[in-house]
């Protein structure tokens, strides 16, 4: 999933600050399993706004929706109405669904409620851990289901740097090395071998690096 | 590996010289004069000297300029280059640039994570890894062509290096490392500094082993120590560092004063001891923060810069 962590309550007050009628608008899947921008953090900042703006003699009307999905057109509409009616949009989905919000609203100022992080997994409560870069090109079938281009801090493709030790990343004591993570999986899978082979320089137009990237189904296009 | 060697590094290497190389690392400026004093210390007494690049991610003047000021002084140096500033592009330049300038050696690593340095803030590159860069030399150079295919007018002939770690874990992998560097262009290898001579020897043993030993020249890295402040920095915070009880102890029960010449000694054995092993074709003087004293070392070890056949 994305996984993204709400910003915090002051920096929101500084940007809603200058709208009188705010709809808060959560998303029901990413950022709802990661407890950032569902439906309860929309009615738990809606009333933290509304006490905070009170006291201090201030005022602000905030309503309060959650959709679907913020980054499918069919889910945004029903935001629709809300979104006339209000004078801002503070979206609380991923990076993806405040564009395509503002995308859909080009009228209503729209303001990001929450910080994207990555796309990662659940690894125990309350503890999200990134596992994705979304390079475009997979390659965890030669990495033993590990991605280094992810989870090692330098993306290296041949191995470990020297700063491994005791199976933990040179940049943080509380980080596991990817290639020892690998080197273990690949000698459990009986698969060594892998790590004798030499891993050419990665192609990066799949990534970023080509530019904004589009993805055309011909098959799905109606 | 070079036909006729424009490397004289390589040269001492091939003849079945015993070589001395030690580091050099520039300035926080543009002062040259910082590395002309490194280089005066040094000159006469190694065959070659590392140049580092941006070393612990603290900005410095760049391996390459560095590199030609110790060439003024008719040093030869060895750049190193890191692939966490640079894309496959500017590397690839800078290697046909600095081989234009006549810098003959290069060693190629990955470089320490910008959050340990002076500019965390700064985004890293790691457009490839060391070993692909090994690659990319090792293709210019041989076959005369970039990383695209293009054939270069003037392939740049590097003596190609890279590093080791004879302590990380686990041993068995290191090994296979050390052979897939070989495997992607490595000519001479640097290791991590040796205090755990026992650890060393048996990574030897298995590089012997596999073969590797007759492919490569093993230069084994050395570190004097000065203090017990040094020590304890070594032994606890340095990545990669392996520094034994023995030696730790040996330091703290040095008398007052004669910490530092416990140091050196400990060194002048540790080298005396790696001239022994089968496979070892050079030290690595990494005299951090004390370049004035690589020449002392060099002549109390008995060491002797140049071709081993006069």
């Amino acid at each position: 999933m994305i996984v993204g962590e709400q910003k915090p309550i002051a920096e929101i007050k500084r940007m809603v600050a200058p709208y009188k009628k705010l709809l808060i608008l959560g998303c029901g899947t990413c950022v709802s399993t990661c407890f950032a921008g569902g439906k309860d953090e929309v009615a738990t900042l809606a009333s933290a706004l509304r006490l905070a703006f009170r006291a201090e003699g201030g005022e602000i009307e905030v309503e309060e929706l959650t959709v679907e999905r913020q980054c499918e057109n069919e889910f945004i509409q029903e935001a629709a109405a809300g979104a006339a009616r209000n004078s801002a949009v503070l979206s609380l989905a991923c990076g993806a669904g405040v564009q395509a919000i503002a995308r859909r609203f080009g009228r209503t100022p729209v303001l990001p409620g929450v910080n994207t992080s990555f796309i990662g997994v659940l690894e125990r409560q309350g503890v999200f851990t990134e596992e994705c870069i979304g390079c475009g090109n997979c390659e965890l079938a030669v990495f033993g289901g590990i991605c280094p281009i992810t989870r090692c801090s330098k993306k290296l493709l041949n191995g470990p740097c020297g700063g491994s030790q005791g199976g933990k990343c040179e940049i943080d004591p509380e980080t596991d090395c990817a290639w020892q993570l690998i080197i273990d999986r690949l000698r459990v899978l009986g698969q060594m071998d892998n790590l004798r082979t030499y891993i050419p320089p990665k192609d990066w137009r799949s990534s970023i690096s080509g530019g904004p990237r589009k993805l055309v189904r011909e098959d799905l296009i109606v | 590996m070079n036909p006729e060697p424009q490397s004289g590094l390589q040269r001492v290497l091939s003849e079945g010289g015993f070589a001395v190389t030690a580091e050099c690392g520039p300035p926080r400026g543009g002062n040259a004069e910082v590395i002309r004093d490194k280089g005066r210390w040094l000159k006469g007494c190694v065959d070659a000297v590392n140049v580092t690049d941006n070393q612990t991610a603290i900005v410095r003047m760049s391996s390459i300029a560095a590199c030609v000021h110790l060439q003024q002084m008719g040093l030869e140096p060895v750049m190193q280059m890191v692939t966490r500033d640079r894309n496959r592009i500017a590397l690839q330049s800078d290697i046909m640039g600095a081989y234009s300038l006549g810098i003959r050696n290069i060693l190629c690593l990955s470089g320490d994570h910008q959050t340990f340095g002076s500019q965390p803030d700064a985004m890293n590159v790691f457009d490839i890894d060391s070993i692909n860069l090994l690659r990319a030399v090792q293709t210019m150079r041989d076959e005369g062509r970039d990383m695209s295919g293009y054939e270069l007018d003037g392939p740049p002939r590097m003596f190609i290096g890279a590093v080791a770690n004879p302590f990380a874990d686990p041993l068995d992998y290191h090994v296979i490392r050390l052979a897939k560097k070989i495997e992607a262009g490595a000519d001479f290898i640097q290791t991590q500094c040796v205090y755990n001579l026992e650890r060393f020897k048996e990574w030897m043993r298995l590089a012997r082993e596999e073969g590797l030993t007759d492919r490569v020249h093993i230069l084994a890295g050395v570190t004097p120590l000065r203090s017990l402040r040094m020590t304890q920095h070594m032994a606890s915070k340095v990545a990669g560092m392996d520094v034994p009880d023995s030696v730790r102890k040996r330091m703290a029960g040095a008398p007052r004063g004669k910490v530092a010449e416990e140091g050196t000694r400990i060194c002048l054995e540790t080298i005396a001891e790696l001239r022994q092993i089968e496979g070892v074709h050079g030290v690595h003087i990494m005299a951090i923060g004390g370049e004035e004293k690589v020449s002392e070392i060099v002549e109390a070890a008995g060491l002797t810069p140049g071709p081993a056949v006069a």
